[in-house]
């Protein structure tokens, strides 16, 4: 140990200081949303796995204000975590085409349809 | 595992099998949850779509599935360890920054990851 050890001074608010580090803040609290609404369904799924009464209880839940509140949050969330997650991409996994790597352009607009189709997919299987 | 390559000995790191769930997580929380929510948090409960859409009989039968077994594992279990992850990154941003203290968060963080894991496992292996 130095006898003069240095000692960071970085406040705890940090992220308030600038604009762009509350929309890092926001970005990453995502992931409480995420893991609070998927924490929700596995519980869903043990309800179901009790029988009808027990899930009637768990969609009686679901169903109460403040839970509706809450999911009107987490989608919110989710969708801001979909948008910055896409648009991260040709960053964390660039493609390289010859010589060059592909444009963040179409690698962006391509997880987009993918997204469609996916939530198309969900909610014809949820309509049928 | 190490590995002694001339003077510098090198330690395999875990960080491939923390990253995995967490972008694969990443991508499947980008591409389902948004939709997922609207469904079971917000039209479903508000009445814009019917009840019966999310029956017992139905959600049942989709769960009794083994392909809906596995559909639902991986898009429950992979955003879950993806938020556990990313949060317990966030909470080190917001100041846990002691080794204690950054112990405390990943166990914590993890053991939730852990616990909704098995439940999840509990619940889908306990009816076919």
């Amino acid at each position: 140990m130095s006898r003069k050890p240095y000692e960071p001074t970085l406040p705890n608010t940090w992220w308030l200081e600038k604009p762009f580090y509350i929309r890092y803040m926001l970005r990453e609290m995502t992931s409480f949303f995420v893991g609070a609404y998927v924490a929700i369904l596995i519980v869903g799924l043990w309800q179901l796995s009790q029988g009808p009464d027990a899930w009637g209880s768990f969609l009686g839940v679901l169903s109460h204000p403040l839970s509706v509140i809450f999911h009107v949050l987490a989608f919110v969330f989710a969708t801001f975590h979909t948008v910055t997650w896409f648009a991260l991409t040709p960053r964390t996994t660039p493609i390289m085409r010859g010589d060059h790597f592909v444009p963040p352009g179409p690698i962006i607009g391509a997880q987009y349809v993918i997204w469609a189709a996916a939530s198309i997919v969900v909610l014809a299987a949820v309509l049928w | 595992m190490s590995k002694t390559t001339g003077r510098k000995t090198y330690t395999r790191a875990n960080k491939p099998l923390v990253w995995f769930p967490f972008a694969g997580g990443g991508l499947v929380a980008a591409l389902m949850l948004p939709v997922m929510i609207f469904v079971t948090g917000i039209a479903v409960p508000l009445g814009l779509i019917d009840a019966e859409a999310l029956s017992y009989d139905r959600v049942y039968a989709f769960a009794a599935n083994p392909l809906g077994k596995i559909i639902l594992f991986g898009v429950l279990v992979l955003p879950l360890w993806h938020a556990a992850h990313r949060f317990r990154m966030t909470i080190q941003d917001l100041g846990a920054r002691t080794s204690g203290s950054r112990s405390v968060v990943a166990a914590l963080c993890y053991g939730f990851g852990m616990v909704f894991t098995l439940l999840c496992l509990a619940a889908l292996l306990s009816f076919w």
